[in-house]
């Protein structure tokens, strides 16, 4: 039973990043802390994507100087890295774009909790 | 000759005119509607020149970008689907857009060259994702449409900001559902090319984590499509989004995104093997059956009319969804034809409603009368043919889609769903028969009758009548001229038909 | 000109009239005049394809592929040329009547009416002329969606709430059809209609064709009037006269019992029906309508009201006769198709010129109008001696052929049922012409004369039409050949 929780680790941790994000995105009411939440959610999955790279054994897939390139089992997979740069920059972009509304949110109602908004609106 | 270079050539039109719409704003204000237009002219034209040639020829064209190879590299794929899709929005964005020009003197003055720049974003991510051949380069397109459909609904009036906001939660938890089931499909068959990956996925199939990626991606992407019950970001973001948001994205973005469930059901996992572990057509297409009804039920309690249309957008896509979870030949034609039916019919609503609140300054229906009538006869007169055909009567383009889809349910001796989409047709009737009436009917309770003398002719201009009376002319000619459009689709079918 | 594209013609001709009449709007009398031009070509265009439909002929003309495999096709069998000829010839003395009404009630709309009126015509002729489900379907809804204007003319409470109902009746229906079209598609892969039915060689199940028969006659039942699908008929009254005597005598209700007929005869077929038993279910709810609609009609005082159960009644003699499975039954329902149309019409063109030219509108107000109105009530007698199987008007033909049938096929109780159906006809009608002749006028009617003849000639002449079709049922076109042979055609096919 713990070789099932120890072997797989990567998994669980990612699991709790994801359960914790959706944690914030809910139940939180300040809409800043809900734009957090989505970010620790996002970093699951990127974290995730990166856990799967590795290889035993196997170092960062930059080039070492000592380290032929050949050999492909001294560097961890090289893809999922990259393609995770590529989320990190859409995620980064995501917050730009969250940050925005926000402050248009508070220019227009002056508060960024959100039952004080739905009082607002109404 | 250039045709081979198609599927590269129209994202990068709308990069260019993404970067050259600020540049020619800072310096005049009043070009950008116009290189909005010629951005889509052109990516329009390129469309439909790739769609044609394709017809002619029946080649699939595979362009790799960089001239690198798959699997390693990234291509786009052009094939009969995606051109058709990809001539539908990009045809649909162009005739919005002209629309625009008076709408954004009145919704968003001031702002109209970011509103312009984010709108050739927001073609681009959707024409990426329709023509990528990556999974991954799909996650990338998905969240570029995505970010600007935030910005673009974020444009509107006082609660449009937290509409977006909300909206911008829950699609980026959508797309990352989608990009976690990519992720475990990479770990089990290590590679992301859609060709590449539905010839390995028979030899993985049992994998307990793609089954896990398939759900992903189905209820990530289903965020987007505004599947029943992930729908729920929809009504607000439409309602208080400007007229030309909601005309640009509900058209377009949810079709996309149901575009992507299609391949992804039926194109990568494929007929046979997505329904070998779980039910997964029978659970789309309940899912579909729920939202069809409970959208056309909702929109009828709705008094205004945008967000009427919302509501009836996600009874609609259940029918493109339905159509898919058939995995049968008419599901399969039915859905497309949907595809292009539902755009032209709510692009041509939305900017029925954005004519009203331009003209009256609202468009809520409790305030209809029958004054329209004659203040807007040809306005009035594409409302009402789209609202004809949205409830499914013939000649109209609406009524083949549901045909189809009824032969669908009926091959599949799925008769519940048959029923529910002729019980829909009729709820569509009612909400729809409701506001006809209320303009051309004079109301017998009201305490004052309308002069009729002092009534004018305020129809609105061209700009605006151009694209409405094309979108009305065009559900007609689709809806008798479908055999051709039918015969295309045939050629569409994924392997397994 | 070629033969083949008559039909086509036929149908459209009217409906090029709609922008002539849309751009007359300001002038009413060239309005008109293109509204009668279109119904005088429509006619004589039908006419054209008689002599064809009499050899037997049947006159094809494919428009284009609407679905794969699934053409809008036009086709002018003998069935369908007859009730064209009905339609388009009645068509054109509702015009007359019609602008004798509208002018005399100083109606409001009345482009939007004449226009929607000429539509209406374009798909009845449509209807008649579909050669298979797809094209009727089409049809029929256009029919469906063009006589929503003219129930709602009147755009009062009661105007709108009949609209309304009319249009949840009509397009369940319309939904139910294409249900049962899209089922009949995928077991038999054709929608042709074909004299004798197309199920053979289907296997089918008991309740495969029960649910199937079921849905179709959900479809073309609520507009043919059966019950329990009638109700939006005697709602729909709320329309102006004319709209109740040609679409609700004529156009609409006949298109439901010709859409009977077409599913009986031409699609599902004697034998198959006998073999599963539909006729059984149709002569129930037949039998049940014809003397639950002939009962209620007592109930009435709005005249026009008792008119519109009159129909459901009649129209149920029509789908009866049907459900006999006899040759001679279904020569019956054919003709009374037709001198039902006739006679009805009178009738109602009569409760018109009542209504413009004295405002009454219920039958306890009509005390000692035939002083008044002479050839009015005179033409009424006569309508309603024939709804009663009086001779010499047509009505007596067409029940003694439905009798006939009945006793060819050994059965007894539908015979009972049309005496029973006739006693009650008479009942219902006696008392009007009693009090219109016997009784004495108030003071209401002095100064009064008979109504305009726009509307007194055309209803006095579908009078003089019934009884000249009594007397010779081939008189002028054939009526009682083509049903025969059009009865012939289902019972012994090819």
């Amino acid at each position: 039973m713990l070789e099932f929780f120890l072997g797989h680790y990567a998994y669980w941790f990612t699991i709790i990043l994801l359960a914790l994000g959706l944690y914030g995105m809910l139940l939180k009411k300040n809409l800043v802390k809900k734009i957090i939440g989505l970010s620790i959610f996002q970093a699951g999955v990127i974290l995730f994507f990166v856990s799967v790279a590795m290889k035993e054994g196997a170092t960062v897939p930059v080039k070492a100087y000592n380290l032929p390139v050949s050999e492909v089992s001294n560097y961890m997979n090289a893809l999922p890295h990259t393609l995770m740069l590529t989320a990190i920059v859409v995620g980064v972009a995501t917050l730009g774009v969250a940050f925005a509304l926000l402050i248009n949110i508070y220019n227009r109602y002056g508060t960024l909790n959100e039952e004080e908004l739905i009082d607002k609106i109404q | 000759m250039i045709g081979s270079e198609i599927p590269a050539l129209i994202p990068v039109t709308y990069i260019l005119f993404a970067i050259l719409i600020p540049v020619v704003g800072l310096w005049k204000r009043e070009l950008t509607w116009h290189l909005s237009l010629l951005g889509t002219g052109i990516a329009t034209f390129l469309s439909a020149w790739g769609f044609w040639h394709l017809i002619q020829t029946g080649e699939t064209i595979r362009y790799f970008f960089g001239g690198w190879a798959p699997p390693i590299g990234i291509e786009f794929v052009y094939d009969g689907l995606a051109a058709f899709i990809v001539l539908v929005i990009n045809a649909i964005a162009f005739l919005v857009l002209i629309h625009s020009k008076e709408i954004s003197k009145v919704e968003f003055p001031g702002k109209k060259m970011a509103y312009y720049t984010v709108s050739m974003l927001l073609m681009l991510g959707f024409n990426g994702m329709v023509l990528t051949g990556d999974l991954f380069n799909l996650y990338v397109f998905l969240e570029i449409s995505s970010l600007s459909s935030y910005a673009l609904i974020g444009i509107g009036e006082k609660r449009a900001p937290y509409s977006a906001f909300r909206y911008l939660i829950i699609g980026t938890v959508g797309g990352s559902l989608y990009l976690l089931g990519v992720g475990f499909l990479y770990t089990v068959t290590g590679t992301l090319n859609i060709i590449d990956m539905h010839a390995m996925l028979p030899q993985v199939i049992g994998h307990s984590s793609v089954i896990s990626a398939l759900i992903l991606m189905v209820v990530g992407v289903g965020v987007k499509a505004a599947l029943f019950p992930l729908h729920g970001w929809l009504p607000d973001s439409y309602t208080f989004a400007s007229s030309t948001s909601s005309a640009l994205i509900a058209p377009i973005g949810t079709k996309v995104a149901a575009y992507i469930l299609l391949r992804i059901v039926l194109f990568l996992f494929g007929v046979e093997l997505v329904d070998d572990q779980l039910p997964l057509t029978t659970i789309l297409g309940a899912f579909a059956g729920i939202g069809i009804l409970y959208g056309s039920i909702m929109a009828i309690a709705q008094s205004e009319l945008k967000k009427m249309l919302a509501y009836s957008s996600v009874s609609q896509i259940g029918y493109i969804i339905l159509g898919i979870s058939l995995a049968n030949p008419f599901g399969f034609i039915g859905a497309v034809l949907h595809i292009l039916n539902h755009a032209l019919m709510k692009a041509l609503l939305f900017l029925v409603s954005g004519s009203m609140r331009l003209k009256e300054g609202h468009s809520l229906i409790t305030k209809f009368d029958n004054s329209y009538r004659k203040k807007y006869p040809w306005t009035m007169a594409a409302f009402t043919t789209a609202a004809i055909s949205m409830v499914g009567l013939p000649p109209l383009a609406g009524f083949f889609s549901k045909w189809y889809l009824a032969l669908g349910t009926i091959e599949n001796s799925s008769w519940l769903l048959l029923a529910v989409i002729l019980i829909s047709s009729l709820l569509n009737a009612v909400y729809f028969f409701r506001i006809i009436e209320k303009i051309y009917l004079n109301n017998p309770e009201a305490e004052e009758a309308i002069e009729d003398e002092t009534i004018q002719n305020n129809e609105v201009g061209f700009s605006m009548m151009f694209p409405m009376a094309v979108m009305a002319i065009g559900l007609l000619l689709v809806g008798i001229f479908n055999v051709y459009i039918v015969n295309v689709i045939f050629t569409m079918f994924p392997a397994g038909f | 000109m070629e033969l083949t594209y008559i039909p086509l013609f036929a149908v459209l001709v009217s409906l090029a009239a709609v922008p002539l009449i849309l751009l007359s709007s300001k002038k009413p009398n060239l309005r008109e005049f293109w509204t009668i031009l279109a119904g005088v070509i429509k006619f004589l265009l039908v006419l054209t394809l008689l002599p064809s439909a009499l050899q037997g002929n049947v006159i094809e003309f494919e428009l284009f592929e609407i679905a794969p495999n699934l053409p809008l096709v036009l086709k002018a069998d003998t069935f369908g040329v007859f009730f064209a000829l009905i339609a388009s010839g009645l068509w054109i003395f509702t015009s007359f009547y019609s602008i004798g009404y509208m002018r005399g009630h100083h109606e409001k709309k009345q482009t939007r009416y004449f226009a929607s009126f000429a539509i209406c015509l374009s798909s009845t002729i449509g209807i008649a002329f579909s050669g298979n489900l797809l094209t009727f379907i089409i049809f029929y809804e256009m029919l469906t969606l063009a006589t929503y204007p003219l129930v709602i003319h009147s755009e009062t409470k009661k105007g709108i709430a009949a609209g309304r109902k009319y249009l949840t009746y009509t397009l369940t229906a319309g939904l139910l059809l294409i249900a049962a079209a899209g089922i009949t598609y995928s077991l038999t892969g054709t929608l042709d209609f074909q004299a004798g039915g197309i199920f053979e060689g289907t296997e089918l199940s008991q309740t495969m064709a029960v649910t199937i028969f079921i849905l179709f006659l959900g479809g073309v039942g609520v507009k043919a009037g059966i019950m329990p699908l009638h109700s939006w008929l005697p709602s729909a009254m709320a329309a102006p006269t004319p709209v109740s005597a040609l679409l609700h005598a004529v156009a609409v209700v006949k298109s439901g019992v010709f859409g009977v007929i077409r599913v009986v005869g031409f699609i599902f077929g004697p034998e198959v029906m006998a073999e599963f038993g539909l006729n059984e279910i149709l002569m129930v709810l037949a039998g049940i309508t014809v003397i639950v609609a002939s009962l209620l009609a007592f109930a009435q005082d709005n005249l026009k009201r008792r008119l519109a159960y009159s129909t459901v009644g009649h129209l149920s003699y029509i789908v009866l006769g049907v459900a006999l499975l006899t040759e001679t039954g279904l020569i019956g329902s054919i003709m009374h198709i037709s001198f039902h149309a006739t006679m009805k019409i009178t009738l109602f063109f009569c409760a018109g010129a009542i209504m413009v030219n004295l405002h009454k509108k219920d039958i306890s107000e009509l005390n000692g109008i035939a002083k008044v109105m002479p050839w009015t009530m005179a033409a009424f007698t006569i309508g309603s001696m024939g709804l009663a199987g009086i001779p010499p008007v047509n009505g007596f033909v067409s029940k003694w052929y439905l009798a006939s049938g009945a006793l060819e096929g050994g059965m007894i109780l539908p015979v009972i049922i049309l005496v029973v159906s006739g006693l009650l006809n008479v009942g219902y009608f006696f008392p009007i012409i009693h009090r219109a002749y016997f009784r004495k006028g108030g003071p209401e009617l002095e100064g009064h004369t008979e109504a305009s003849p726009f509307m007194v000639v055309p209803l006095f002449s579908t009078a003089v039409l019934s009884i000249l079709f009594g007397l010779n049922p081939d008189l002028f076109f054939n009526f009682f050949d083509m049903a025969t042979s059009i009865a012939s055609s289902i019972f012994n096919p090819l």
